[in-house]
């Protein structure tokens, strides 16, 4: 494999082509190449989770991805759950029940709670815990941060009964 | 950074061969660590994610067959090895979050030989077998076997692992894994214990076996403690001499993560409570 390389990966839906240093961060090519820096990045350790985003609907920590690794993959980021001003129900649960402090773990910490409602995972407090377990957040905002999830479940399971 | 990624494996060993110093990476969740920090920079990559045939787990005869690049969040889910292999799903369960479950590989967590590997006390008491491949051949190590010393195998240039075998155990009277560390996830263990025991109809030891991770270069088993406790039972009196013989097997160290004296103390602790929990 050349240094530099091309390759094509489907980033939020959308096809996009990659051309620059095959070694280069996950990370990286997302904030600086294609200009989602909605993505963050915490320790670059692979510890704090706020960097995860979904590679082929699995999550993962993209500063522990080399590019080439996601060529012809789905990624799918923070961006990828609503436009601005059209949040996400996780996000609006975020919102009103303070799951957000400095943000810096917040996108992570959606990423992988969006994953666990979307694999229909429960109400159960425990179960959200350990799902959220690769996510670390500094400001101590954890109770509310489960308690986002648990309302968006809530809710979820709430207008599925309804229909 | 230069890249070798080989599709196949005749590919990937011959390209080892050629280049027996190059970095095989998996799921690269050590190695990139390393490799943020400034470290590892200019090294030649063996990157071995594009071999789908070894991320397969397998049922093989008496045995399971999990490929080395199968990760830790596949082993989790497999209903065979949840039903058969309790404490390697555990295990796995234990390592990082699941950003590092989903990329993390059993070979991998072999290879980069960690004295603090999670999965390392339930291989030991589950008596796998490693399989190396390299392009000369095939070669087995019984997994005790593999480690040298700290980050270092008994893995020669140009060999990768190629799967793990694992023989179904009958069924255990108790089992247990347990790794104690700062928090339950993404933490190093201090120390980590896997434990399997069978016993006899009259409440003696048909056999023990009992490993300790963190608790000296390499995973131990406790051969003392083991072949101490065969044929007796498992009574207060006894178990308080076979604590007595931990000692013979482990080693551990005053490091950042923990000290001598509390690793020793907690593994006490976990044998005595293991041995003890029928009565």
């Amino acid at each position: 494999m050349p240094k530099k390389i091309e390759l094509e990966v489907v980033i939020n839906g959308q096809k996009k082509a990659y051309r620059g240093a095959a070694f280069k961060r996950l990370i990286d090519v997302l904030r600086e190449d294609f200009a989602l820096t909605g993505t963050k990045e915490g320790c670059g350790e692979g510890e704090c989770g706020a960097c995860t985003v979904l590679l082929d609907g699995e999550l993962v920590n993209s500063c522990l991805i080399p590019v080439y690794q996601a060529e012809g993959a789905r990624v799918e980021t923070i961006e990828a759950l609503a436009a601005p001003n059209a949040l996400d129900r996780l996000q609006a649960f975020f919102l009103t029940k303070g799951g957000a402090q400095c943000g810096i773990c917040t996108p992570g910490m959606v990423m992988s709670a969006w994953a666990y409602v979307r694999e229909g995972g429960s109400d159960d407090a425990a179960s959200i815990r350990e799902a959220l377990a690769g996510n670390l957040c500094r400001c101590t905002g954890y109770q509310h941060i489960v308690e986002s999830v648990v309302a968006t479940v809530q809710a979820s399971n709430q207008r599925t009964r309804k229909k | 950074m230069k890249v070798l990624r080989p599709r196949s494996v005749d590919d990937a060993l011959e390209l080892y061969r050629r280049h027996p110093d190059a970095v095989p990476l998996a799921g690269g969740t050590d190695f990139m660590v390393a490799w943020n920090g400034g470290s590892e920079n200019g090294r030649l990559i063996l990157d071995l994610s594009a071999i789908t045939s070894w991320q397969r787990i397998r049922h093989a005869g008496s045995m399971l067959r999990v490929g080395a690049l199968a990760t830790h969040w596949r082993l989790q889910h497999e209903p065979l090895v949840k039903k058969k292999f309790p404490l390697l799903v555990d295990a796995c369960a234990t390592i990082g979050g699941r950003q590092i479950q989903s990329r993390g590989t059993l070979g991998g967590n072999i290879a980069n030989a960690s004295p603090a590997g999670d999965t390392f006390a339930p291989l030991a008491v589950y008596e796998a077998t490693v399989r190396l491949r390299s392009a000369a051949g095939r070669r087995k190590l019984p997994f005790m076997k593999v480690f040298a010393g700290v980050k270092k195998t008994h893995l020669r240039p140009g060999e990768l692992i190629e799967s793990v075998e694992l023989d179904f155990p009958p069924k255990p009277a108790r089992q247990l894994f347990r790794k104690v560390g700062t928090r339950s996830a993404s933490a190093i263990s201090k120390t980590v214990a896997a434990g399997l025991l069978w016993l006899r109809r009259d409440g003696t030891v048909r056999e023990l076996r009992f490993a300790l991770g963190s608790m000296a270069p390499t995973v131990r088993r406790l051969y003392a403690v083991e072949s101490f406790m065969y044929g007796r039972k498992p009574t207060p009196r006894v178990v308080k001499e076979a604590l007595l013989l931990l000692e013979a097997d482990v080693d551990p160290i005053d490091d950042l993560r923990s000290t001598r004296f509390y690793r020793m103390e907690v593994s006490r602790n976990l044998l005595r409570a293991f041995l003890r929990s029928g009565s």
